[in-house]
């Protein structure tokens, strides 16, 4: 079956998606990346979209289903490289993905993943980054 | 008013509605809209497409060309569905049924020019959008 990888970084699992998903490809790389961050206890998921086209109400509720269930097993979502175009046509559909963080693009996207992970230190045991 | 081309494609499966979105941007950008108002019409489409097969139980998507007054693409969904008992509902932003799956119908209309919904409950459900350049 066709999936999407997810590429582990240290404490980050980072992620391209670089085909246009069907509905369920969606679906399987949020239980993945659920299932992933358990497993390697990542502090940051990064998700970057800058090679898709579009980004409908399915893919817009994805990525919010991956920030709030990435915030609850204690990681931080980042959405980067949304096209203009994109941005643009997500708001006049209504969705402005409330509870994701986004970014410019990847290194603007790490830089606050580590930002937040810092602002954290000490909380989590054994967390020295 | 001129058709400038005409094609069906089925909607009856989720890689329909992948093929659906291809379809729709090749075409969007044949007649020379901008990238902004591909986009938008490209989103419109996937997200009717979705409704067709999903709360329709799959159905049909007629994609023209059009020339005149100006180059615009016209897309109808059709589906033998349950049909919408209430459109003005449906139209609501935010609306959904059951499933949540759907943002209503109201965030597609605001991506197009023209919006026409033909219903009947228990025979099926008409979209059709046109985006002009």
């Amino acid at each position: 079956m066709e999936k999407i990888p997810i590429l582990r970084m240290g404490d980050f699992l980072l992620v391209t998606i670089q085909v246009d998903m069907h509905d369920r490809l969606a679906m399987a790389l949020q239980d993945d990346l659920t299932q992933k961050i358990s497993e390697t206890s990542a502090r940051g998921v990064l998700i970057d979209i800058s090679s898709l086209e579009i980004v409908d109400s399915f893919i817009g509720r994805m990525l919010g289903n991956i920030a709030a269930m990435s915030r609850v097993l204690d990681a931080q979502t980042v959405v980067v490289g949304m096209r203009p175009a994109v941005a643009i046509t997500l708001v006049e559909l209504g969705m402005s993905l409330p509870g994701v963080r986004t970014a410019l693009n990847v290194d603007a996207g790490m830089e606050l993943l580590r930002e937040s992970l810092n602002g954290h230190e000490g909380i989590r045991h054994g967390s020295n980054f | 008013m001129a058709v400038i081309s005409s094609e069906t494609i089925p909607v009856t499966s989720e890689p329909d509605i992948v093929f659906v979105r291809r379809r729709v941007r090749e075409t969007a950008a044949q007649i020379g809209l901008s990238l902004v108002d591909q986009t938008k019409v490209v989103t419109a489409a996937s997200e009717l497409a979705r409704n067709t097969l999903i709360y329709g139980g799959g159905g049909a998507m007629q994609l023209e060309s059009l020339n005149g007054p100006r180059l615009g693409v016209r897309l109808t969904f059709s589906d033998n569905g349950p049909g919408i008992p209430d459109i003005q509902l449906a139209l609501r932003d935010g609306f959904t049924t059951g499933s949540g799956l759907g943002l209503g119908l109201g965030g597609t209309k605001r991506l197009v020019n023209e919006f026409a919904i033909e219903s009947k409950v228990g025979q099926g459900t008409k979209i059709i959008i046109t985006r002009w350049k």
